[in-house]
């Protein structure tokens, strides 16, 4: 399916996916995908479970190469540059391009040594810069009052929101230009999803921000473009509100209705 | 009668109740026998314990553990030299095969998983786990003992050292492999490399597990006799040096209590009785370590 013709936006792209192919082994899992993200804006991706979402947003940080039998063909360009066919160590990409994933995984150190771990990997602060930082992360994932005074505790004692919001703010820290979030809110609460939502609105003003999500209500709320996607075909893109008040396809008005999916 | 689909209610009433009945039966028995078998294990377990207890306080005191292993027939003596050796020799064995097993560990469950390399360690590696202690013994002895034509504790400390990688490597594999791949992503994303990924977040995660591991692998080799009776044989004097034959606890029981001496076979039983504890302790330790982590 050719989703270029319909690309509706008009805004600077921070993220340009091109012709891009996945696959599984032998099965196909992506397939001729054409899309640009957004810079400074929250691009959602819907679609019925195995339609490739998850699959593309983890070839966005090239999460996929842990995984020998799974590979990806064509374009992703970061500000122009081709991130899959790039020669910059991988380490250096996913570092601009921050994930947090459909279940909370603090690691196992404390709150601080949490958000700390990924800022020491490519940088050497004085203690009270990274104090600052810690405390500016985590303040930026509304999480600061509630653990300020535990810092030294372990993460994994907080609660399923708070590890949640922990992950985010741990993704925060090291300043990437893109934050990727697999069902960030799949595990949570109304009140932590609620949370983690509006911390989604207020990161976009900073960084670029791409979401998959099950639940299309959440995709409606707090996203500024919506991707609908179907076995591994972008059927639709678009600005959120278009999409979900009259989409251009008859499959993304039948899945967003609920007829179908 | 019923037949599927059109059974009346009590039809499917009765049915349960005939159903459950059998059930119910069949659960008595089952558990009937595993609870026979439970007491059979336990009961001979308790007598191994309690003659341990009873025949090893009679010949434990001070002496035990400040004197040498005395001749035979001689009025007192202890076993201060052997427990040292045992020691010593466990120590170093563990201090030689702990770094070993968990880096082989860490190649077969984070880098070798689906190459054929991992595989064929894994497989070698199983082997080693169950060869015959005895085994090991005799290979040092031909590879050590008898090219150095000399009887040595360095020759036990590698005997007991080729019995704790293998556990070891299983263990680490084994609790690496239970690590969920959620936590390596998460790593990941923030642009770790993947070494720091195994030692900051991985190996972390799984160090009560480990831990466990080293401990057992320790209780195991405390209590082997045959891979020392090839390698450091045995010394009536103490001794540090590791190039000399070297007293240890399970050697010198082997011999104390086949003899016909009764100031042997006191010492013997005082002997099984501190490894008994010994390793009941490393065991109950190994097990705190793990519950505080799950």
């Amino acid at each position: 399916m050719d989703a270029k013709v319909d690309m509706p936006v008009t805004e600077k792209a921070k993220l340009s996916v091109r012709d891009l192919n996945f696959y599984y082994g032998n099965f196909h899992a992506l397939k001729n995908i054409n899309l640009d993200i957004p810079e400074n804006k929250v691009t959602a991706f819907i679609g019925p479970s195995g339609c490739g979402k998850s699959t593309l947003l983890r070839t966005l940080n090239r999460m996929f190469e842990l995984y020998p039998e799974q590979r990806a063909e064509g374009k992703i360009l970061l500000d122009g540059n081709d991130i899959l066919s790039s020669r910059e160590d991988v380490s250096l990409i996913r570092a601009k391009i921050g994930m947090v994933f459909q279940k909370p995984t603090p690691f196992p150190m404390s709150i601080y040594d949490n958000i700390a771990f990924g800022v020491r990997l490519f940088e050497t602060l004085p203690r009270v810069e990274m104090d600052e930082r810690v405390e500016w992360a985590l303040k930026k994932a509304a999480l600061w009052t509630e653990v300020k005074d535990k810092l030294n505790q372990s993460g994994s004692g907080l609660s399923g929101g708070q590890q949640q919001r922990l992950c985010i703010a741990r993704g925060i820290a090291i300043k990437p230009e893109i934050l990727l979030l697999d069902e960030p809110c799949s595990a949570l609460d109304p009140i932590s999803t609620g949370k983690i939502e509006e911390l989604i609105h207020e990161l976009k003003s900073d960084y670029t921000v791409a979401i998959v999500t099950h639940n299309m209500q959440q995709a409606a709320r707090c996203s500024d473009y919506t991707a609908y996607m179907y076995l591994g075909d972008l059927i639709e893109f678009g600005p959120t509100a278009e999409l979900f008040m009259k989409p251009k396809r008859k499959d993304t008005e039948d899945y967003i209705t609920g007829r179908f999916g | 009668m019923s037949n599927g689909i059109s059974a009346s209610s009590a039809a499917i009433a009765a049915s349960r109740q005939k159903m459950q009945a059998k059930r119910k039966r069949v659960n008595g028995v089952a558990l009937s026998l595993s609870l026979a078998a439970m007491a059979f294990g336990v009961f001979w377990l308790i007598w191994i314990l309690y003659e341990t207890v009873v025949l090893g306080i009679g010949g434990l005191n001070l002496a035990t553990f400040t004197e040498m292993t005395p001749p035979p027939m001689a009025e007192d003596g202890g076993l201060a030299n052997a427990i040292f050796g045992s020691m010593l020799m466990v120590g170093l064995a563990t201090l030689i095969g702990t770094p070993i097993g968990i880096l082989a560990g860490v190649y077969l469950a984070e880098y070798g998983q689906k190459t054929w390399l991992g595989g064929t360690v894994r497989f070698i590696n199983d082997i080693l786990l169950s060869a015959p202690s005895i085994v090991i013994g005799l290979f040092i002895y031909s590879l050590v003992v008898a090219q150095l034509k000399s009887f040595s504790g360095f020759a036990g400390v590698l005997a007991l050292a080729l019995i704790v990688i293998p556990v070891v490597i299983r263990t680490t594999e084994n609790m690496l492999s239970l690590i969920p791949n959620a936590l390596r992503e998460a790593a990941y994303a923030l642009g770790t490399p993947k070494w720091k990924v195994i030692l900051s977040v991985t190996l972390k995660s799984a160090r009560a597990g480990v831990m466990t591991g080293i401990l057992l692998a320790l209780a195991r080799i405390s209590g082997e006799t045959a891979p020392l009776l090839f390698t450091a044989l045995s010394n009536q004097f103490w001794t540090s040096n590791l190039g000399e034959p070297m007293a240890s606890l399970p050697v010198t029981i082997f011999k104390f209590a086949m003899s016909p001496y009764e100031n042997w076979q006191k010492l013997a039983w005082a002997g099984v009785f501190i490894i008994t504890m010994g390793v009941l302790a490393l065991n109950i330790l190994a097990r705190v370590l793990f519950k505080n982590k799950h």
